[in-house]
């Protein structure tokens, strides 16, 4: 792992942190990571989903405190427990998802917390009005009225309300985490004509972003973060956008189960001109029986969406999906079920899982019409059922009746995938199967995937981990913007192509291609 | 994590320990740990008369809180059910004085109460607005509206088959008090045994798995619904032919009471977990409470502020079983 001193710091960093570590209970988030910003300098903050940015951020926000390490501003140790101590340290924060009051006007929200005093506590309203235009006027705001009520704003001037309502409480560190996520192109120019002012004032920028043309466009300085930890420092026109997703994926080997090479048979999920919008857009891929195909991108790329549409959560607007040849049309999640299709979604805790339920209960959810006769439940076999998938998935529970919400995630995670199991399905589509789990019961899922596939199931991996994506996948598709733009053999692919294809830095997608 | 064996489970000790600890024994144990209380204080609480007085009057309560378990349990709250029993039990009184058929006027309340209660599943599941808020509206309509059509008159001369609650099967067995144990278990057997019982579980535990398994969230809901109009109905029965008349107003504040009867018996507010047999010891052991004030001397006014203690303890003792499940 390369470390690059912080020697190229243009001027006195205004905001510095120094070696932080964070823990969350079974993760190491950030292990000794430094970083710093200078007046006038937009530093971009660069990394993979889970590499540690969102944490570093919420620790320089006060949203939870480092286990070691320290944060300085202006040279002074701060202690930053809560949000307001950033606020006071002149550090503000504008989150991806806007934190506004929609009820309330541009001028109260931009002033809300701190608004302008008259006599006898009353609020007064000419000044906060007098800023809030003056405010307007210093980011040549011109399209935006004090008294409109936020929740009729574009996001593009919902946005411009979070900046000037961090620039009312004079902060000189911002920080803006994906700001152009869900913004228009034209927005996008605006913020960085405004982005450009606040440089000229000497506000520090800190800017994430898995857009690597935006950072060549605004930034002066780019961190890369990998697992966690500190990859390298280095100034934008020192670098290139191979360089840096050559940084952003590394080389890691790690001890994955690989998957079994096993004979690849019929089409068993066929897509084509899958259209939902927003984010799903013109769609084709192929899945086969014994096939493990890995869809990789970034979060937002529109992966979950896509499934979801697969299994009928969001129906398709257009196209066509054939499952084992049959053209269908799916309208819902039970319809998908009844077709054979599976689906374990991202997130256990809200979308797979219901915890209150015992362990039994929970196996024979989704496969209730298997162990239900005239609308009764047969409990033996249920506990069969239940029984069975407890051995076959290794689930560490003292019995069928303990209550799910209590065991622990590799556990939870086993059973999300072992009650899909009981129904037999023909296609297993598995939306990120081991994010959140430990090292042990990630192989152990692995080595079932690997087991399902030879016995002749199709499935669709949604993964943003690159390792497991090349160690799983026979093939490998790739979306960007809701729209597939590559796909590789396991033989041709590399993290680096992925990794460029995800990003959709053109220039480099063609040096991998 | 202990251990992956499954047989040893079965024969675990513990199980029964826990069996012991579970919200319906330890109410069940309430209910006769009262009374041998109160007994031993009053010998005349322990009379059969005073014994079958509560639980006469008080079985519309467990019958319709039966209902409102399943309600909870799905994830919704109904507060509208108290005005209905009133309406309910007027439009059956009025039919059998008006000479309807006693058969036709009883099954009246069943039907009327499903309609209803069946329309305020489709408002909260199809157009998702939050159940507070529609049972929030049907219950001024129907208080309204039950106030403004009998215009406060009581209904008299009911003819004396209409009275359900007189019957007493093989002559001892008091029909409410056996309709109430009828209903709780059959309520019990049907969430625990049918498919669309733990579907109902699984809607208020965790909606959106029950949905990608492929449970029709709005069809669970509605389904329920109706099953508690069909029990608000039935109280609404033993309700109105308890006395010789039907007045145009229900006891003040009977939504609270079958509430807290379900909440009493363990239905966790969040929904998800709960059971009818649970609700229906509770209902019985709140009656039992108030009429113990009684013969301790104490004013029965006390019992709203005990139902309150009651309330508190049980959602206080849900919320940190929860956190500790959450935690773990």
């Amino acid at each position: 792992m390369t470390t690059d001193p912080h020697s190229e710091t243009p001027a006195a960093p205004v905001l510095l942190v120094r070696a932080i570590e964070k823990s969350f209970p079974g993760v190491r988030a950030l292990s000794g990571v430094s970083f710093d910003a200078a007046r006038g300098e937009v530093h971009a903050l660069l990394g993979e989903n889970g590499a540690g940015k969102s944490t570093l951020i919420k620790i320089v926000s006060g949203v939870f405190p480092p286990d070691r390490g320290e944060v300085l501003v202006d040279g002074r140790q701060v202690d930053l427990a809560r949000p307001d101590d950033a606020r006071r340290a002149g550090i503000a924060t504008i989150y991806q998802e806007l934190l506004l009051f929609p009820e309330l006007t541009v001028a109260e929200n931009i002033f809300m917390g701190h608004v302008p005093r008259a006599a006898l506590g009353r609020i007064d309203w000419r000044a906060m009005h007098e800023k809030t235009n003056a405010l307007l006027a210093s980011l040549e705001i011109h399209d935006l009225r004090a008294d409109r009520v936020v929740g009729s704003l574009s996001v593009g001037n919902r946005q411009r309300v979070e900046i000037l309502r961090a620039l009312s409480q004079d902060a000189r560190i911002l920080i803006m985490d994906e700001p152009t996520a869900a913004l228009t192109e034209y927005d996008v120019t605006r913020l960085f004509d405004i982005v450009r002012k606040l440089k000229a004032r000497g506000v520090a920028v800190i800017y994430i972003s898995h857009r690597l043309d935006e950072i060549f466009e605004i930034a002066d300085r780019v961190t890369v973060l990998r697992d966690g930890a500190h990859v390298a420092t280095k100034r934008v026109a020192d670098t290139d956008a191979a360089d840096l997703v050559q940084l952003m994926v590394g080389r890691r080997i790690e001890s994955l189960f690989p998957k079994i090479t096993v004979p690849i048979g019929q089409p068993v999920l066929e897509v084509k001109d899958l259209e939902r919008r927003p984010l799903t857009k013109n769609v084709s891929l192929t899945v086969c029986a014994g096939e493990i195909v890995g869809l990789s991108g970034l979060v937002g790329s529109g992966r979950s969406e896509l499934a979801q549409t697969i299994f009928g959560v969001t129906p398709a607007d257009n196209g066509e999906i054939r499952i084992a040849g049959q053209k269908v049309d799916i309208r819902s999640p039970a319809q998908a079920r009844s077709l054979g299709v599976a689906y374990v979604p991202e997130d256990r805790g809200t979308q797979g899982l219901v915890r209150p339920m015992t362990v039994r209960e929970n196996f024979s959810l989704a496969a209730l019409g298997k162990v239900a006769f005239g609308g009764f439940i047969d409990r033996g076999a249920e506990r069969k059922l239940a029984g069975d998938g407890v051995k076959r998935f290794a689930v560490k529970t003292s019995s069928l009746e303990q209550i799910a919400g209590k065991l622990s995630g590799g556990n939870q995670q086993k059973i999300v995938l072992g009650k899909w199991l009981a129904n037999g399905p023909k296609l297993l589509i598995l939306d990120e199967p081991t994010r959140g789990i430990d090292v042990g019961a990630k192989a152990e899922i692995h080595r079932l995937m690997g087991e399902l596939a030879a016995q002749g199931l199709a499935i669709l991996m949604i993964s943003s981990e690159l390792p497991e994506v090349l160690g799983m996948s026979d093939r490998v598709l790739v979306m960007r913007e809701g729209r597939i733009v590559a796909e590789f053999s396991r033989e041709e692919v590399t993290q680096e192509s992925i990794g460029a294809a995800m990003m959709g830095s053109r220039e480099n997608a063609e040096k991998a291609a | 994590m202990t251990t992956v064996t499954l047989a040893g489970a079965e024969a675990d000790p513990r199980r029964w320990l826990k069996a012991f600890a579970s919200q319906e024994a330890l109410l069940a144990i309430a209910v006769i740990g009262l009374a041998i209380a109160v007994g031993l204080y009053n010998p005349r609480f322990l009379a059969a008369r005073n014994l079958s007085d509560v639980l006469l009057g008080n079985a519309y309560i467990a019958v319709a809180a039966v209902g409102m378990t399943m309600v909870i349990i799905s994830g919704n709250i109904d507060i509208s059910v108290g005005a209905l029993i009133g309406v309910l039990a007027t439009i059956s009184g009025t039919l059998a004085v008006n000479g309807a058929p006693i058969v036709v006027a009883w099954l009246a309340a069943l039907v009327a109460g499903i309609l209803v209660m069946a329309l305020q599943g489709i408002i909260i599941a199809y157009l998702r607005i939050p159940a507070i808020v529609v049972t929030l509206g049907m219950l001024s309509i129907l208080k309204g509206g039950l106030i403004s059509v009998t215009g406060g008159k009581w209904i008299t001369d009911l003819p004396d088959s209409f009275h359900l609650a007189d019957i007493e099967l093989f002559g001892v067995l008091p029909f409410p008090v056996v309709l109430m144990i009828l209903v709780t278990i059959l309520a019990a057997l049907w969430m625990r045994y049918s498919a669309s019982g733990r579907a109902v579980y699984a809607v208020g535990g965790n909606a959106e798995a029950a949905r990608l398994c492929g449970i029709s969230q709005p069809r669970t809901i509605v389904m329920v619904f109706a099953l508690h109009g069909m029990f608000a109905g039935a109280a609404a029965l033993l309700y109105a032919t308890q006395l010789r008349v039907i007045q145009s107003t229900v006891p003040p504040n009977l939504e609270l009471t079958i509430i807290t009867a379900s909440v009493v018996g363990g239905v966790s507010i969040l929904g998800g977990t709960g059971t009818v047999v649970g609700s229906t010891l509770a209902a019985v052991l709140i009656a039992e409470i108030a009429s113990a004030l009684v013969f301790i001397d104490v004013s029965p006014y006390w019992i709203r502020a005990v139902q309150g203690v009651l309330i508190l303890v049980t959602v206080i003792a849900d919320i940190l079983r929860r956190r500790r499940m959450a935690g773990a």
